[in-house]
């Protein structure tokens, strides 16, 4: 009841130039907040929500495209440099963005559910985390006995070429993986994906000896990064210094520069996965996901497209990975756990699997989720307890409260709940993907 | 007597016994020989001469000397596999739905377990329990724990499974999976605001930590002790009983027969007047008790428990589950087993043999690949009908 009515004021806003309007205030209060409260979470919040109502409201397509392009820019870089948290959640969304945009083609398009979707992402970090170091010439150390003067077997810019290296090698690894198991069915893929997510973190842990490949537990660093010309930071600076009220120093627009490589990944996978979507393979994908008896049926090729659809989400992996190693410097086994797997598919769970923008707003929310609210919410926790402040009916004295109620620490409570509310209340996700409601050709009126 | 006796079903509880000792024996055998024919082999290689260096041993002798022990540690730790496989099989046999969160509920069977004994530790009744006491304490320890998980399986399935009954495969799948991580998380919560820390130790009391010394051989240079610490007799006795118990269970009463049926045929079995819901309520509640069980025996055996304690017990009892043929039951017991002797003779072994640069840290991703080769090449696993799956 309540959310039909919540449906027809919402309809009843979204319409001619009101629309516009609140987009515009909307992007402008959020870009004012964060600019005058540059410490506050719940400004940032407001800037981020923007590019929802920037989704959700009915505009010429050119307007929110130009929006957009401001929002991401020109006021994100510039609240980003005055506050680099921001700068890295936005990085954060935008590389889990990736990531679950590339699971988003393994379940939500081929319905294939692969719960160790993060050791391709693995090995685009370690690809380039192994090349882009000095490990190569720590093979025969033991970790942490090698000399500090060893050379750096590829130069940093070679970081471009591995992007691609990123992409194949990943895609190989999920063809590999794919060529013995994508001949089982839903729950058993599951598992035998979770394994290898597993068999993969244990690698990294390991494979210190008898080779030193990985630097085992400890990760391997430091990592290359591609050059920064100066006139980049130059060019930043005769622009943005003003706005932003200091010169920014090269470290700072080595985030910046990682950001907007992101944004370009993720504008490159968007497109990408449209365009699979809407192609014979994506006809395909959806016909296995649907029925695979009936597909095959149809004479769709069940391994082969099963195993592109491994192939292109693990790519995508791949690269964000060798985006990763580069823009941390530093990778350890850690990163890459089985908790990682499940929090990219809470993102495409909550979005709406087979749902592009479900899935990013599922990765943006999951994000702020663990790095805003949640430890906005420990550090409040922590101001409460340091205070002399009594809850009143119960009269209990928040100093007394255990120092293990630590919300940031309970992503994986979040996860599961998340995963169970959904599947229970809402399947579809936030945003459910649309189905196709073209017609090969129309009807004929009589 | 006699008259009771005629409606016990004595085959019931006779074959169990037999196909668990002919399991037990068989794949010890097997992996033994398969040990000792690797060892006489390697002897002959660089391995043997880096052994000799090192320990002055040959990998033979090393090998034999270790031999009884593995095999027993094989055994207990491989009971525990078969009664947690039993708790995937059971619910698979019934809702060909992957109970992803029953991990958890074997590690909240072992956290209540060692939370009431470490209770009763506190409390000074433990430290001069008579040895009978110390037996009906840790009974007592095992029945909580099997409560416990078991109420929690009802109770899961009640509330994330069984709105999703009937929506495709992977929704209830994924639902569990969520289960799964909350429960991880809840313990965690529950754990740390009660007592403040994650990791439990169990407590030592009675006599668990002796060894039973049968006797000695000695083989040229090393002795060879052949013993068993009361630990493992305990554990495989528990769990060879419950085990005998569920075969009785399901083979040899009318509630067993239900649950086969609805197993079968759920919509036929409806219509036979069989309470479908009640009888799944009661397979989740079986597997938890089995699972609680489990989960006490488990932290009696490796003392140290924390919240994620469930994660690869529980992996390796779907892949020995799997092994032995999902939906199986005794292809669970044999999958147990089978898959506890692999990985202890892999992880006593295979530091050895490759000269220490693939160790036992292995051993957890060795059930995994065990996985994927039975999913390749027999997918209906060693014991399981080749059915096709249902939609």
């Amino acid at each position: 009841m309540v959310s039909s009515y919540f449906k027809e004021l919402f309809d009843k806003v979204n319409q001619g130039p009101l629309a516009y309007i609140l987009i515009t205030v909307h992007v402008i209060a959020g870009t004012y907040l964060v600019y005058t409260e540059p410490r506050s979470n719940l400004a940032f919040l407001v800037l981020i929500t923007s590019f929802m109502s920037l989704y959700f409201f009915q505009a010429d397509v050119r307007f929110k495209l130009f929006v957009g392009a401001v929002l991401a820019l020109v006021i994100i870089p510039v609240v980003g440099v005055r506050n680099i948290f921001y700068l890295e959640v936005i990085f954060q969304i935008s590389v889990f963005a990736a990531l679950a945009l590339g699971l988003n083609i393994v379940v939500g398009f081929a319905g294939l559910l692969d719960l160790g979707y993060v050791a391709f992402y693995a090995v685009g970090a370690y690809l380039w985390a192994f090349f882009g170091s000095q490990q190569f010439y720590v093979l025969h150390y033991a970790p942490g006995t090698q000399p500090s003067d060893l050379p750096f077997l590829l130069p940093g810019d070679a970081f471009y070429m591995f992007l691609l290296v990123g992409v194949v090698i990943a895609g190989l690894t999920g063809i590999l993986l794919g060529l013995p198991v994508l001949r089982l069915k839903g729950d058993y893929l599951a598992i035998v994906t979770l394994g290898f997510g597993e068999v993969i973190r244990v690698l990294a842990n390991n494979l210190d000896k008898p080779l030193n490949f990985t630097n085992g537990p400890q990760g391997i660093t430091p990592i290359q990064r591609p050059t920064m010309p100066d006139f980049a930071v130059d060019w930043f600076n005769t622009i943005f210094s003003p706005l932003v009220g200091h010169p920014i120093s090269p470290a700072d627009m080595y985030n910046l520069m990682f950001y907007i490589y992101a944004l370009i990944v993720i504008i490159v996978i968007i497109f990408v996965t449209r365009r699979l979507d809407d192609s014979k393979l994506g006809r395909a994908w959806t016909a296995v996901r649907e029925d695979e008896t009936a597909a095959i049926a149809q004479g769709i090729p069940l391994v082969r497209m099963k195993l592109t659809a491994f192939a292109v989400g693990a790519s995508f992996a791949g690269v964000m990975g060798v985006l990763l190693a580069a823009s941390r410097t530093f990778i350890s086994p850690e990163s890459f756990s089985f908790m990682q797997s499940i929090g990219v598919l809470t993102m495409v769970i909550l979005g709406g699997s087979g749902s592009i923008p479900g899935v990013i707003l599922g990765a943006a929310v999951v994000t702020t989720l663990n790095l805003q609210v949640l430890q906005g919410f420990s550090l409040y926790l922590n101001e409460l307890r340091q205070s002399d402040a009594v809850i009143p009916v119960i009269n209990f004295a928040w100093k007394d409260l255990s120092t293990q109620l630590d919300p940031a620490k309970y992503q994986k409570l979040f996860f599961g709940l998340i995963l169970i509310l959904m599947m229970i209340f809402r399947p579809a996700g936030l945003i459910p993907a649309k189905r196709r409601k073209r017609q090969v050709a129309p009807e004929e009126s009589k | 007597m006699k008259r009771f006796l005629r409606y016990i079903n004595v085959y019931e509880l006779i074959r169990p016994i037999g196909q668990l000792l002919t399991f037990s024996v068989g794949s010890a055998a097997l992996m033994s020989a398969i040990v000792v024919a690797l060892a006489l082999v390697l002897d002959q290689t660089a391995v043997g001469v880096h052994l000799m260096d090192k320990l002055n041993v040959t990998v033979f002798n090393y090998t034999l000397s270790n031999l009884p022990q593995v095999v027993i540690d094989g055994l207990t730790i491989g009971f525990v596999y078969a009664a947690i496989a039993l708790g995937y099989t059971m619910v698979y046999g019934v809702l060909q739905f992957i109970n992803f969160a029953h991990s958890e509920i074997f590690a909240v069977g072992a956290f209540v377990g060692v939370e009431l004994l470490i209770f009763l530790q506190s409390a000074g009744v433990l430290a001069g329990a008579s040895l009978f006491m110390a037996y009906a304490y840790l009974l007592l320890a095992i029945i909580m724990g099997m409560l416990a998980a078991g109420g929690l399986a009802v109770a899961v399935e009640r509330i994330a499974y069984r709105p999703l009954r009937g929506a495709s495969r992977l929704v209830p799948l994924i639902s569990a999976i969520g289960v799964s991580f909350l429960l991880q998380d809840v313990i965690r919560l529950v754990e740390g605001l009660t007592t403040g820390q994650f990791n439990r130790i169990m407590p030592t009391f009675g006599n668990f930590d002796e060894r039973i010394i049968f006797g000695k051989l000695s083989m040229g240079a090393s002795k060879l002790v052949l013993g068993i610490s009361i630990k493992s007799i305990i554990v495989i006795v528990v769990a060879v009983l419950m085990l005998v118990c569920l075969n009785y269970l399901v083979n040899a009463t009318r509630v067993g027969k239900a649950i086969r049926a609805v197993a079968q045929d759920m919509p036929t079995a409806s219509l036979m007047g069989i309470n479908v819901n009640r009888i799944i309520s009661l397979t989740f509640l079986v597997g938890g008790l089995l699972g609680g069980a489990a989960g006490v025996l488990y932290a009696l055996k490796f003392t140290r428990i924390d919240p994620f304690v469930g994660f690869f017990p529980g992996l390796k009892a779907f892949t020995a589950a799997v092994l032995g043929g999902i939906g199986n039951m005794t292809g669970a017991l044999l999958g147990g087993i089978i898959l506890g002797m692999l990985e202890t003779f892999a992880g006593s072994y295979m530091g050895i043999f490759t000269m220490g640069a693939a160790g036992s840290e292995y051993k957890d991703i060795f059930a995994f690949g065990i996985l994927i080769l039975v999913l390749i090449f027999r997918p209906q696993g060693l014991m399981g009908k080749n059915v096709g799956q249902k939609a």
